[in-house]
């Protein structure tokens, strides 16, 4: 871009203006690239929001056993022993860490997100988390009992 | 870019998946990605989960909790990267990879869904 700067106001017409390539630059304070680095909540931050991609994978290898479920039960053994080899242990492992920690961030900001009123009055943010970490046990109960009974 | 007026509708994916990732995921992944390879579980016969699969209501739960778990990691995902990394200039394409990705995602547990036997 290019400026064009007048010398002097007086006799800005009688002269050649001075023809700069620089655009003039305003103060705008750059934030760095790794600015989730240098506070603990803002890592934190950074880290409940890459549970996404774990909650992605979730559903890879969900697809992947669905897969493995229809081909027969040879099919399914081969799917077994790949959940089985240490690469996809440790991945699972990682994942169920990331998957667990968007939980409870999830139902810690939940009495945020909620407003719950019983007999007028406002119901208590521990009431709220309280209710949804109940309704994660029950849930993850069902799910074990239901996988699980035979 | 994903317009304006459809921001309140993928936002409602993202928290809607949001609650079902993390009522479910955690048990889902502790079942199949650990305890039961690691043997701390007895290990559920091939006919039962077979059973499992094929019923209605497992299949409409599979169908929610995956299309609504990949449009939550979209969202999620494409804010990461446009908070993170700050590269606005690629917002189309991240929003296409996200959203898309969760798309194709969807499109497949339909398909794998419709054609258990």
């Amino acid at each position: 871009m290019v400026q064009v700067f007048p010398y002097a106001v007086g006799d800005a017409m009688s002269q050649t203006p001075i023809y700069t390539e620089y655009h003039p630059r305003w103060y705008r304070r750059r934030t760095s690239t790794y600015w989730w680095l240098r506070r603990p909540s803002y890592l934190v931050f950074i880290l409940r929001e890459l549970s996404s991609l774990f909650v992605a994978w979730f559903v890879v290898f969900t697809l992947l056993q669905i897969h493995a479920l229809k081909e027969g039960p040879d099919g399914y053994q081969r799917f077994l022993d790949w959940s089985k080899s240490p690469l996809v242990l440790i991945g699972n492992s990682i994942a169920l860490f990331f998957v667990v920690f968007h939980a409870f961030t999830w139902f810690q900001l939940a009495p945020q997100a909620m407003v719950v009123r019983l007999r007028g009055k406002r119901v208590g943010a521990a009431w709220i988390a309280g209710a949804n970490y109940a309704a994660w046990a029950l849930a993850s109960v069902l799910v074990a009992w239901i996988v699980l009974r035979e | 870019m994903a317009k304006k007026s459809m921001e309140p509708f993928l936002w409602t994916l993202f928290s809607a998946g949001g609650v079902l990732a993390a009522l479910l995921i955690p048990i889902h992944l502790f079942l199949f990605g650990l305890a039961l390879p690691l043997g701390w579980l007895p290990q559920p016969s091939y006919e039962h989960l077979f059973a499992l699969l094929r019923h209605p209501v497992t299949q409409v739960y599979l169908f929610l909790l995956c299309t609504l778990a990949l449009f939550h990691a979209a969202h999620r995902f494409r804010y990461t990267l446009y908070d993170g990394l700050q590269i606005k200039h690629l917002n189309e394409v991240i929003n296409v990879l996200c959203y898309g990705g969760a798309i194709v995602g969807s499109v497949l547990t339909i398909y794998l869904l419709w054609q258990v036997p």
